[in-house]
């Protein structure tokens, strides 16, 4: 618990009005979207001005007190879950777009903007904004930058980072910077800005965002393909990207979650289907026609069961209609869906895949696979009850080889979701020792006192500490396991 | 007592906390903080229903700051019916933690005036004398709030003698009419034009009397027990066998009895399952639109009972389309609730406004003359807006525009 004088002091910074630490509000920040995650913060802060912020922060190095940054709190990973001896610090009431500059295909926003609500305002100016991650509707920019937020559009149009050009941050130890800018290019010093794209509110909070801007393509065109086969569905997927086509949505949806579908929403899908994949081509009309020719071949060639293209936009939703509810549609059948996002090279896609299904029959769990496979990126949902522990650890299990397969075939756990919490313990799978050792140096560097976000992507304190090897024998143990000392 | 039964315990556990929810909640969008949305509010109910004792303030308070207008379960990706987690937690905060004098008031006015029809009529020609010698009027100096009561009808179908309607047309059903509470002294017009529209369709209609409010005020607001009574003796009124549907032209009403089987017991299921919404029967009869040109703009407001609880919204639109000579506009935010939410407009004066500004900017946007609208609630509270924002927009229901293409 944070002491009451210093609860106090930090109620002096932003107002009696923007502090609360009733049970209920301590309650509802407690958690994000992330499963099996929660802790009550001591407090809950909207600031008003990036100085407050600051304030804050410093009276945590003083005081010594964890400060985690939240937005709309629909994160995958635990990032703005509260951890011990912390306040919560709330960003998603700074909502302005505070200036769009129209010759620079820029937008200065706060941080609070919701995503879809950005995407919104810059295509009625044609122009386009392309990260799409599931929780558009309300998910912060913040948080999409501090989360490295993908989507749909990955493929051709890369992740958010790819449209960030610069970040009025506040800095661990207090003090405000602008990174980056309007410029295209720009080799001034070390590239600041990428350090805090995707650091999960473990090196600054942000308070501004400048992000890049692209004409909004002309036309496009959906396609829905049905495969009996699920070697048919990903060898057509292969093929058109070889055919040099890059599809600015490349879905696929595996069998369980088209009977989840099926089961909830009653789309049509024969039982004789087993895969079905999602294309949406843009651009200008006549690259839209050809592509959508090409794709068509491709498909045919490869045994598919159905081929169906949208004439105009309500066709475009029916046909995007099974993937949008993808998701809940799984998300229905148990109480706790963990949704993970596993990212392979696209040409080990099939064998992950297979992979994906033997996991889930050898440890007895529903995992329902869908995903953005254009990118190789793939959400496996595992479906289980928390309350049945056995079930629990089934399916904790199977998460566990589904990050083993995924970098066995030279891939991530993480594609878009973030560390945060639930991955920690599985980050030195992918990141050898010294790799995590310089992640900590850099943390310990900017945030000599650990207070923003502290224990989130890795642990602050190598792992053998408080048990470390005390004779040759066990040290030799511990060089041959690979155990960092 | 617990505050969830075992069903709603599994209900709530069903949230998977993705927050797809908060942003189609008005007070989540109005307050901007967690403990006002339903994500938050279900983390409240759970953590309540280990731990009953020492309800705080707060909670209560929360609990009733909801619309329950349910837009939350059309867009929960897990298919949480939150409506009846709020409800339940309302009635457990009724029975176990309200002042006397409160618990007292309330009664009074739910039960002394709703739940006895006699009574309900008594009071309600008592009140129209008074509106009748314009007393409102100087009421309204005093408190805005007497605005948003409705113009009483000078008849009641209650009181009516006729008791059934014959078909104009080839007969080809026989449905019966909830005439309800407010309804029935306060939308005379919109009954008239529900069964003129349901004869022109081939329906003979009959209207059993006396049949009295069919609990769903008492059900929101935590009275459980009378919301059942008076369920039980709506249900007797309707000799169900004879009917090939119960007609509701009242959105709040309709998806209250459908959910009768879910709230009370089975006994209810062959009543409930006959019970459908005008829009809804009229599209499953294949509805014959009269061939009378109607040339109006119109746009449509979706009733948060008939777009949320009973997911009926294609259905009025694609009727209102069916109309020769009309020219249709969607409204944006259409499935917003317009604030009026039950009493929610009373006993939540300032933030029901605030709603209601948002609603009546959209509707103003679509420069239409008529706003469809399939709920007295949300009728009297968008036609308030409209006086409010100086707008020429009518507020009307469904069957009243259905009704202008016979004359």
């Amino acid at each position: 618990m944070i002491n009451k004088t210093t609860l106090n002091k930090i109620k002096e910074i932003v107002g009696s009005k923007n502090y609360f630490d009733s049970h209920a509000y301590l309650l509802s920040y407690s958690y994000d979207a992330t499963p099996l995650i929660h802790q009550k913060p001591d407090a809950v802060v909207f600031p008003n001005n990036v100085e407050e912020i600051s304030k804050i922060v410093r009276l945590a190095n003083e005081y010594k007190f964890a400060i985690v940054p939240r937005g709309s709190g629909t994160g995958l990973s635990g990032g703005s879950v509260p951890i011990e001896d912390s306040i919560i610090l709330v960003t998603s009431h700074w909502n302005k777009i505070l200036e769009f500059d129209e010759k620079n295909f820029t937008v200065l926003v706060e941080p609070g903007v919701i995503t879809a609500n950005l995407q919104s305002y810059v295509e009625d100016r044609n122009l386009f904004y392309p990260p799409d991650p599931g929780s558009s509707s309300i998910s912060t920019l913040g948080g999409n930058v501090a989360e490295n937020a993908g989507g749909l559009r990955g493929l051709k149009y890369g992740v958010t980072k790819n449209y960030v050009l610069g970040l009025e941050v506040v800095l661990p130890t207090g003090e405000i910077i602008f990174t980056g800018g309007k410029s295209i290019k720009d080799v001034a010093g070390y590239n600041l800005k990428d350090y805090f794209i995707g650091s999960e509110g473990t090196l600054g909070i942000f308070s501004k965002l400048l992000l890049k801007l692209i004409p909004l393509p002309e036309s496009k065109k959906t396609i829905l393909v049905e495969f009996s086969t699920i070697e048919d569905a990903i060898n057509s997927i292969n093929e058109i990207i070889l055919s040099r086509i890059t599809p600015s949505m490349l879905e696929f949806i595996d069998k369980l979650t088209l009977q989840c579908i099926e089961a909830y929403a009653k789309l049509g899908f024969s039982n004789s289907v087993e895969t079905v994949i999602l294309i949406e081509v843009d651009g200008n009309k006549f690259y839209v026609e050809e592509s959508c020719e090409k794709i068509k071949e491709i498909v045919l060639k490869n045994n598919s069961l159905s081929f169906q293209i949208s004439k105009d936009t309500a066709e475009e939703l029916k046909l995007k209609k099974a993937r949008k509810i993808a998701f809940s549609s799984l998300a229905r059948v148990k109480p706790t869906a963990i949704s993970e996002d596993v990212v392979v090279p696209r040409s080990e896609l099939l064998k992950m895949v297979t992979q994906i299904n033997s996991i889930s029959k050898k440890h007895d769990v529903q995992i329902g696979t869908f995903g953005h496979a254009g990118d190789g990126n793939l959400h496996p949902i595992v479906l289980c009850d928390e309350r049945d522990t056995k079930n629990l650890n089934n399916a904790l299990r199977a998460v566990n080889d589904i990050f083993d397969a995924s970098i066995n075939l030279g891939g991530t756990i993480t594609g878009e979701h973030g560390v945060g919490i639930a991955k920690r313990e599985y980050l030195t799978k992918q990141i050898s020792n010294p790799g995590i050792e310089m992640m900590r140096k850099i943390k310990k560097s900017i945030d000599p006192n650990s207070v923003l976000n502290p224990g989130k992507i890795f642990d602050l304190k190598p792992k053998c500490e408080g048990k470390l090897p005390s004779n040759q024998k066990q040290v030799e143990e511990y060089l041959a396991k690979d155990l960092w000392i | 007592m617990n505050l969830l039964n075992q069903h709603q315990v599994e209900t709530a556990n069903s949230c998977i906390q993705c927050g797809l929810c908060l942003p189609t909640c008005p007070t989540y969008i109005l307050s901007g903080k967690e403990v006002s949305s339903p994500r938050g509010r279900i983390q409240q109910i759970k953590y309540f229903n280990s731990n009953p004792i020492n309800l705080s303030d707060e909670f209560i308070s929360e609990m009733n700051y909801c619309l329950d207008c349910q837009a939350c379960e059309t867009a929960c990706p897990a298919g949480v019916k939150y409506g009846s987690l709020v409800e339940s937690a309302r009635n457990f905060i009724t029975t176990e933690n309200q002042t006397v004098l409160k618990k007292y008031l309330k009664k009074i006015l739910l039960n002394g005036f709703f739940s006895n029809q006699k009574r309900f009529i008594i009071i309600s020609k008592i009140l129209r004398f008074f509106q009748n010698i314009s007393f409102f009027n100087l009421v309204k100096i005093f408190n805005r709030k007497i605005l948003l009561f409705p113009n009483l009808n000078q008849t009641f179908y209650s009181e009516n003698n006729l008791e059934f309607y014959l078909s104009i047309a080839t007969k080809r059903f026989s449905v019966a009419l909830l005439t309800g509470c407010i309804m029935d002294i306060a939308f005379k017009k919109i009954h008239d034009d529900t069964i003129e529209v349901l004869r022109q369709q081939g329906c003979d209609v009959y209207i059993p009397k006396m049949q009295g409010c069919c609990g769903s005020i008492h059900g929101h607001n935590g009275e459980h027990d009378e919301a059942k009574r008076l369920a039980n003796l709506l249900k007797s009124k309707f000799n169900v066998e004879k009917f090939d549907a119960i007609i509701s032209n009242s959105a709040g009403c309709g998806a209250f009895i459908k959910e009768y089987p879910i709230n009370f017991d089975s006994s209810f299921s062959t009543f409930s399952n006959k019970v459908l919404d005008f829009a809804e029967f009229l599209s499953k009869i294949n509805f014959i639109p009269s061939k009378n040109k109607l040339n109006v703009k119109v746009t449509y407001h979706d009733a948060c009972h008939l777009a949320h609880s009973q997911k009926i919204s294609s259905q009025p639109r694609d009727l209102i389309k069916l109309i020769s000579g009309i020219e249709y506009k969607e409204l944006n935010e259409s499935s917003w609730c317009c604030g009026s939410a039950g009493v929610y407009n009373i006993t939540h004066f300032e933030d029901s406004i605030k709603i209601l500004d948002r609603k009546m900017e959209n509707i103003n946007k679509t420069e239409t003359e008529f706003c469809v609208a399939s709920n007295p609630g949300c009728i009297i509270q968008l036609e308030y807006g409209a006086k409010k924002s100086n707008s020429n927009v009518k507020i009307i229901h469904l069957a009243t525009l259905l009704r202008m293409t016979y004359v």
